[in-house]
């Protein structure tokens, strides 16, 4: 590991930890400025989704990976994200101030599905977030005097201060801003005393409370705010398809931001982009290497399936990291060469720790 | 650091007729004690006495079925066990119970929760308030990674550490909510001896230099002798004998329970060996 | 009179989420694992019998039998390849796993030529058939599978209570350590749970396969069976079954008595009630940690 010398605290505290932090980081910044200059129309439009699914990521690897709540229903939230500002906006609310709504809309709805979280943990949570996520989607579909049911909403391209912001590097900007606010967001309550006290929860409850921190406070505080940030990439969802239904708020869906999370990097806040990446990226990939492939495979329907799937199980069997572990294994091998170990990011293999005693 | 200790007569910590029943069985049976201030309290006994089940009523972790427990003018039988902290008790658990993977420095900050300054919002917006608190909240954890000489690991994951060190790391923690009482939970378990003598001087500096009263579980004798001011026998949840340690170690109804008496051990004695005549 | 009828058609519907919430407690109780993978196992064994039957004109009765065999190997094999590495891994990172795993089986059907994307029926003896009993118009499917529901739990309760194989399944699900302790084989008893699992959810697919028909996307009712294993307690093999009646009856309860909608939604509204009155479900476990 590289070794970081600390000389103050503040050091210690801020984001960006030594020079080379400073320096790579600003390269990715800069990069992303001028990418609307670089970069054809196609594949800028695809980078404002990785921002877009960057931002959800977020909100979900703040709950699952750093508070260690379950919630296989994280899909709705976009979904009441998106609702609110379709329906919000085709009336004339101002961008801003139907954002803001739908924020505070998601977090609600946040709160009310991680209620059971104070009662069950684990499995159970997981099976009520998944109840949640097919009520939520129900409502979706019924409630046709707002979302118009199964018949879908359109939605009017963004417009902030009088300007429409209807061309693709416009757009890209709106989500470009709004990643990087989410992101320094998320960072900031993780080196703080909130942050710290969902970390406490996830690794043991019991002392957590012995530490003074009240579970269902922050339990509920971890769901608000991980449903607000889905709030708003819904929201950008939302305005970028300019059309919704309610079958995009699936537990298909659900699923894939899962995968999101768990390929890229359960734990570790740049696994969220690097787990939008692979989100995005592989359809793509899928689709240049069924040229390559016997007709009877590449062209069949089930494809998509099987290579998700298999993706997700060789993650979880081999790199349970995700990318970002990867990358840092990967890393530590070179700055350590050649004293990289094997072992050294082994996980203690125990006697599974019984989750009904935990 | 908590205040040195007022000489205030009145005990820190005092149950009275404490009773819990799980299911058939009473774990704790009509027990009553009163902490003083500044001293150092051990409860003794063998294992399921119910030495473990006290600290979790004092914790708020099972609410007792009878009786009540008074901390500092406060009755306990009302509190939430996450306010515990607030109002000055910490304590160590008898397996480990860590954050895993955060490191030492950040398990101490958690440590540290019930004196944070800053609320969620600002904590979003990374206020200079917060910034400001980061950095006293790291001065003090400083202090008591300097109390215990966790330097070395102040940024290992705990994960990674042996069990000695994280004993101590448990007991830094628990320091670092700058408690009034601090309930140890069997600190020498584990430990080999040049470790539980270490810990034991320790307890005596957690007295005297920090003044903090300590409530402590133990099974190591020598090191209850070594630093008790008083103890507390008990056996299947009722309380035997106090005063101290001398006292409570020389009592025969102590040792009987935790070596039985003669008759129980009548049974297990063998035969006569068979001895030939002139040999 | 139409309360009976919707009675029997719950329950027959409720038997067959009571099957896959069985296989769900059953490898839960083994091991601590959640199985996102029944509804697609039950899918699978719907498929064999299918291939079976019209490919190789096997009568009713042997595809069964070779559906429960081929799927109780299938179950072996996912136990040894997938499950058993990961053992030791938070719970979380292990449902994803099997929900990989379904994916992957639902992909692969989906690739086979013709069967794969279409729905087709199975050819049962009792297709379509009706009793009238006393007024009723009892469809014979229902009834098929609550008879199978019921002699296959008399099958289970024996085994666990009379045999030392189900003895010892018990004592692993137990406490694992004393098990190997005791010499039990903890590791090849955990493949025989999944291999019993995914039989069990190849009758489900049988029975239900009349109903519904066989099509790749018939193992998305198995989501109705995690509200079925919660209601009952996620530790307990009779809860299991006694939650997917209580939830076949109230989908058709709803389907009939609320507008429409509910009737997707009622299981799940069910889940939330119980988790939040009662956690631990009818027949559950309470635990808690010991420090």
């Amino acid at each position: 590991m590289r070794f970081t010398f600390k000389t103050s605290y503040e050091q210690d505290i801020a984001l960006a930890k030594h020079g080379g932090h400073r320096l790579w980081y600003g390269l990715l910044i800069a990069a992303l400025l001028i990418a609307p200059l670089l970069l054809p129309e196609y594949w800028l439009a695809q980078l404002s989704f990785v921002l877009i699914y960057s931002i959800v990521g977020l909100g979900l690897m703040l709950l699952a990976g750093f508070t260690g709540q379950v919630s296989i229903g994280h899909a709705a939230f976009m979904g009441v994200g998106a609702y609110a500002q379709a329906y919000l906006t085709n009336h004339g609310i101002p961008f801003f101030v139907a954002l803001a709504i739908g924020m505070t809309l998601s977090a609600a709805v946040g709160v009310i599905v991680g209620a059971p979280a104070l009662r069950v943990k684990g499995i159970y949570l997981g099976i009520a977030t998944l109840s949640f996520g097919f009520i939520v989607e129900e409502v979706f579909a019924r409630w046709e005097d707002v979302t118009g049911g199964n018949a879908g909403l359109s939605v009017k391209p963004p417009e902030i201060f009088g300007l429409t912001l209807d061309t693709d590097s416009s757009f890209y900007y709106l989500c470009l801003g709004l990643c990087v606010i989410v992101t320094l967001g998320v960072l900031n309550l993780l080196r703080a005393p909130t942050g710290r006290a969902f970390v406490a929860i996830r690794d043991s409850e019991i002392s957590a409370q012995s530490m003074g921190i009240n579970l269902a406070r922050y339990k509920g505080l971890a769901f608000a705010i991980s449903a607000a940030v889905a709030g708003i990439a819904g929201a950008l969802y939302a305005h970028k398809m300019r059309f919704i239904s309610p079958d995009q708020f699936s537990l298909i869906q659900s699923i894939d931001l899962l995968l999101l999370v768990v390929v890229g990097g359960l734990g570790f806040v740049h696994g969220a982009f690097l787990g939008a990446i692979f989100l995005i990226t592989l359809p793509q990939l899928i689709a240049l290497g069924k040229d390559y492939l016997p007709d009877a495979i590449g062209g069949a329907a089930g494809l998509q399936a099987v290579i998700y799937g298999i993706v997700l199980v060789a993650f979880v069997l081999f790199e349970p990291l995700g990318l970002y572990g990867r990358w840092l294994k990967i890393r530590t091998w070179f700055q350590m060469f050649p004293f990289y170990r094997k072992g050294m990011f082994k996980r203690q293999k125990s006697f599974t720790k019984s989750d009904r005693l935990k | 650091m908590s205040d040195v200790t007022l000489k205030n007569d009145a005990p820190l910590l005092s149950a009275r007729d404490l009773q819990v029943r799980f299911g058939g069985v009473l774990a704790v049976n009509q027990v009553s004690f009163d902490v003083k201030r500044g001293e150092i309290f051990t409860l003794i006994g063998p294992n399921g006495a119910g030495k473990t089940t006290v600290f979790n009523l004092i914790s708020r972790f099972y609410v007792p079925t009878a009786g009540t427990l008074e901390f500092d003018g406060v009755l306990l039988n009302k509190v939430s066990p996450y306010r515990v902290a607030e109002l000055g008790i910490a304590r160590t658990f008898q397996n480990i119970e860590l954050f895993e993977y955060a490191t030492v420095l950040q398990n101490l900050l958690i440590g540290g929760h019930v004196h944070r300054k800053t609320g969620f919002l600002a904590d979003l917006f990374h206020t200079p308030k917060v910034r400001q608190a980061e950095v006293d909240a790291r001065e003090e954890a400083e202090k008591v990674i300097e109390f215990l000489d966790l330097q070395p690991y102040r940024d290992t994951l705990v994960a990674g550490l042996p069990y000695g060190i994280r004993k101590v790391v448990e007991l830094a923690r628990a320091l670092c909510t700058r408690p009034k009482l601090l309930l140890l939970d069997e600190p020498s378990s584990g430990l080999n001896v040049e470790e539980t003598d270490g810990m034991a001087f320790w307890i005596q500096d957690i007295k005297n230099e920090l003044g903090i009263t300590v409530l402590m579980v133990e099974h190591d004798m020598s090191l209850v002798s070594k630093v008790s001011d008083r103890v507390l026998a008990m056996n299947q949840g009722e309380t035997l004998a106090l005063g101290s340690p001398r006292e409570v170690q020389s009592d025969p109804r102590v040792i009987e329970a935790y070596l039985g008496s003669a008759e129980d051990m009548s049974f297990l004695r063998r035969p006569e060996p068979f001895v030939r005549k002139g040999s | 009179m139409q309360v009976l009828q919707l009675l029997v058609s719950g329950i027959a519907q409720g038997c067959i989420y009571g099957l896959i919430a069985l296989g769900f407690v059953l490898i839960y109780k083994a091991t601590e694992t959640v199985s996102f993978v029944q509804g697609d196992l039950m899918m699978l064994g719907a498929f064999i019998g299918l291939v079976v039957m019209t490919m190789l004109g096997f009568p009713f009765w042997l595809a069964i039998v070779s559906s429960m065999l081929a799927m109780g190997i299938f179950g072996l094999f996912i136990e040894r390849l997938v499950i058993r590495p990961i053992l030791g891994q938070p719970q979380f990172t292990v449902v994803m796993l099997t929900i990989g795993v379904a994916y992957i089986i639902r992909g692969l059907i989906t690739m086979i030529p013709v069967i794969g994307s279409e729905t087709n029926s199975l050819p049962v003896p009792y297709k379509d058939q009706v009793i009238a009993a006393g007024g009723l118009l009892l469809s014979l499917e229902h009834l098929v599978i609550i008879a199978a529901t019921a002699v296959l739990c008399a099958v289970l309760y024996a085994v666990f209570r009379f045999t030392t194989v189900g003895i010892a399944m018990q004592a692993s699900s137990q406490n694992q350590l004393a098990a190997y302790y005791m010499g039990i084989p903890v590791q090849k008893l955990n493949g025989l749970v999944w291999a019993l699992s995914a039989a069990v959810a190849a009758v489900a697919g049988l029975l239900l396969a009349p109903i519904t028909f066989v099509h790749v996307n018939m193992g998305f009712i198995g989501l109705k069976a995690f509200p079925a294993a919660v209601v009952g307690g996620f530790g307990s093999l009779p809860g299991a079954i006694v939650g997917g009646l209580i939830i076949g009856i109230v989908e058709s309860l709803s389907g009939f008595y609320l507008p429409t909608g509910f009737k997707d939604i009622a299981p799940y509204i069910v889940v939330l009630l119980m988790l939040w009155f009662k956690p631990n479900g009818l027949f559950g476990e309470k635990l808690r940690k010991k420090v």
